[in-house]
């Protein structure tokens, strides 16, 4: 299996990646529950380290089964779009198998080999410079946005390493990434750098935006489960409506 | 990958909202307002140096909608008018959303604007000027079927200027004459945009409380310059139903033309946009309308208000000579 961190590639389509999981064909499956579980298992992580209180083990653990369930097993079947989203969905069936493992007082770590690759150490690090949140719940759904850009980020990368745009990509990254504060490094700058006229610092940076607001719908697409959230997501997220 | 920290997650969000605007002449400065299809943004004219108003479609997908933005800057294009903001370009920005260019117009939206107008005459005069533009569009075979205050803004000069033109409908051969055949095709309403309209968003498009029965029923032949005589009526209404109103009581007159342009039968409403001007006009210099039929005490009150002077005048000549006839008697 690859890992859902590098699980780019799910064909996004007008149908739901709910439907995908349930699909008959098991290579559709199988790619939909990879890019389903690279989308949320950062977020989930650290939001059951925070909410349940794990140690770092216990929430690697964790995060682990619950991956592992949700690939083996019809982990969907009782998701019903019309009733929640699909990330609240995902934050609730974690909290519900936390507890089952707690009742149960068999958390048993998988002795099977069974392991999904995971950069929990990143997670980790990430997880150590989070602000006071105002609770569990809202630190999940704010980690879900900042994981969205961040994976959106990445394909962006991607797509413009095989398209020979490597510099559109820096010239992003430098202007709209590298920097906390309003401090942006102005267009001259990068044309000095990047050895450019300044117009095409511009051309370059719309393009990269362009695209990067591609990647964010196309990975926002497959952390929704039907077209209406979808568009209610990217309402409410970005702010945008994709229609 | 990536760790994004808080500000660059939210300058990512912003970003994500800002149209592109590479390859045009335009900068965009800050984002002004949303409608149901479409964003306004501030942005700078760097040709010309000067701020405009970009109006921008939501989705870059979406043919229907992008035809129904096309149609209102075709009707700005062809409504030059003081009271109708002008269009200075339209186009297919590089994300493939639609937009097109006006003109920024500094001010406040009618119903803002209000609190500044406490007196009832004033606000009169305010709804005679916003009935000139809606007379000459309707001049020119154009009605625009969405008038409520929110559509109407107030310059820092005191123009007014009517806004929103997206519902705007040819309705009548004059309009082939004034804006020519090819605005017009794209101006009339086909089978297909009428299902457009009304079952778009799950119902008919238009602001309920402005909107005529002939509108939300979507019946189209009935619609024409006596729908927007409807839309009028309805921001009479609202003009003299609002609190921040100086009058404490509606008078009679008032009240009456307002219900005669918001008839439910367009037949039995004014004719045209002049006809009830003209009444409203004529209550403002003291004349009686010809929605409403006074009685005889009301008749004497009107007149004895529009000829005060002289019939203070008369009366105290009556009295003096009566006076002058009791003493020359003793």
């Amino acid at each position: 299996m690859r890992s859902p961190a590098q699980s780019g590639n799910f064909p996004v389509t007008r149908h739901s990646i709910v439907l995908a999981m349930r699909s008959d064909d098991p290579a559709q499956r199988s790619r939909a529950t990879e890019a389903l579980a690279a989308a949320y298992w950062k977020p989930l992580y650290k939001y059951v380290r925070l909410k349940w209180d794990l140690s770092q083990e216990d929430a690697q653990d964790f995060t682990q089964e619950f991956l592992l369930r949700l690939i083996e097993k019809d982990f969907l079947e009782s998701f019903d779009p019309a009733k929640a989203r699909l990330r609240t969905f995902m934050r609730t069936c974690a909290d519900r198998l936390y507890l089952n493992q707690v009742r149960d007082a068999r958390r048993q770590k998988r002795n099977d080999g069974t392991a999904i690759p995971l950069d929990f150490d990143e997670a980790e690090q990430e997880f150590a410079k989070r602000k006071q949140p105002a609770s569990p719940e809202t630190y999940f759904e704010k980690e879900c946005v900042r994981h969205l850009l961040s994976l959106a980020v990445e394909r962006l990368r991607a797509k413009c390493e095989s398209s020979g745009k490597t510099v559109h990509f820096k010239i992003f990254h430098d202007y709209d990434l590298d920097h906390e504060a309003d401090t942006a490094p102005s267009y001259s700058t990068l044309a000095a750098k990047y050895q450019l006229p300044a117009t095409d610092v511009t051309n370059y940076l719309a393009w990269a935006r362009r695209e990067f607001r591609a990647c964010v719908l196309q990975q926002l697409r497959e952390m929704s489960a039907t077209d209406e959230e979808f568009r209610r997501e990217a309402k409410s997220i970005l702010g945008i409506d994709p229609k | 990958m990536k760790w994004l920290g808080d500000g660059t997650v939210d300058r990512l969000r912003a970003n994500m909202q800002v149209p592109d605007l590479s390859g045009t002449r335009y900068r965009a400065i800050r984002f002004l307002a949303s409608g149901g299809m479409a964003e306004i943004w501030l942005a700078e004219d760097t040709v010309l140096k000067r701020n405009v108003a970009l109006k921008v479609l939501d989705a870059n997908d979406s043919p229907d909608l992008a035809s129904r933005l096309l149609r209102e800057a075709h009707i700005l294009a062809a409504l030059e008018h003081p009271g109708i903001v002008p269009i200075h370009d339209a186009g297919t920005l590089a994300d493939g959303r639609v937009f097109y260019c006006m003109k920024y117009v500094e001010g406040l939206r009618l119903d803002d604007f209000l609190t500044r107008v406490p007196a009832l005459a004033d606000r009169l005069r305010l709804l005679l000027r916003i009935a000139e533009p809606l007379a000459f569009a309707h001049s020119r075979g154009i009605i625009h079927r969405d008038l409520k205050p929110e559509n109407v803004m107030v310059g820092p000069f005191g123009e007014v200027l009517i806004m929103d033109w997206g519902l705007g409908k040819a309705f009548e051969k004059s309009a082939e004459a004034s804006i020519g055949a090819p605005a017009l095709a794209a101006l009339r309403d086909t089978p297909e945009r009428m299902i457009e309209l009304i079952t778009n968003h799950g119902s008919v498009l238009g602001t309920p409380g402005y909107m005529a029965p002939e509108q939300w029923q979507g019946e189209v032949a009935r619609m024409d310059q006596r729908t927007d005589v409807y839309g009028l009526g309805a921001i009479l209404s609202f003009m003299t139903s609002d609190d921040r109103q100086s009058e404490t009581r509606v008078p009679r007159p008032i009240s009456a033309i307002s219900s005669k342009a918001m008839h439910s039968d367009p037949s039995r409403r004014y004719s045209s946009v002049e006809a009830f001007t003209a009444d409203i006009t004529k209550y403002l210099a003291d004349s009686p309308v010809s929605a409403y039929r006074e009685s005889l005490l009301e008749r004497l009150a009107r007149v004895f208000n529009r000829h005060r002077t002289a019939v203070i005048l008369i009366a105290v000549y009556l009295l003096m000579r009566l006076l002058f006839i009791l003493f020359s008697r003793r």
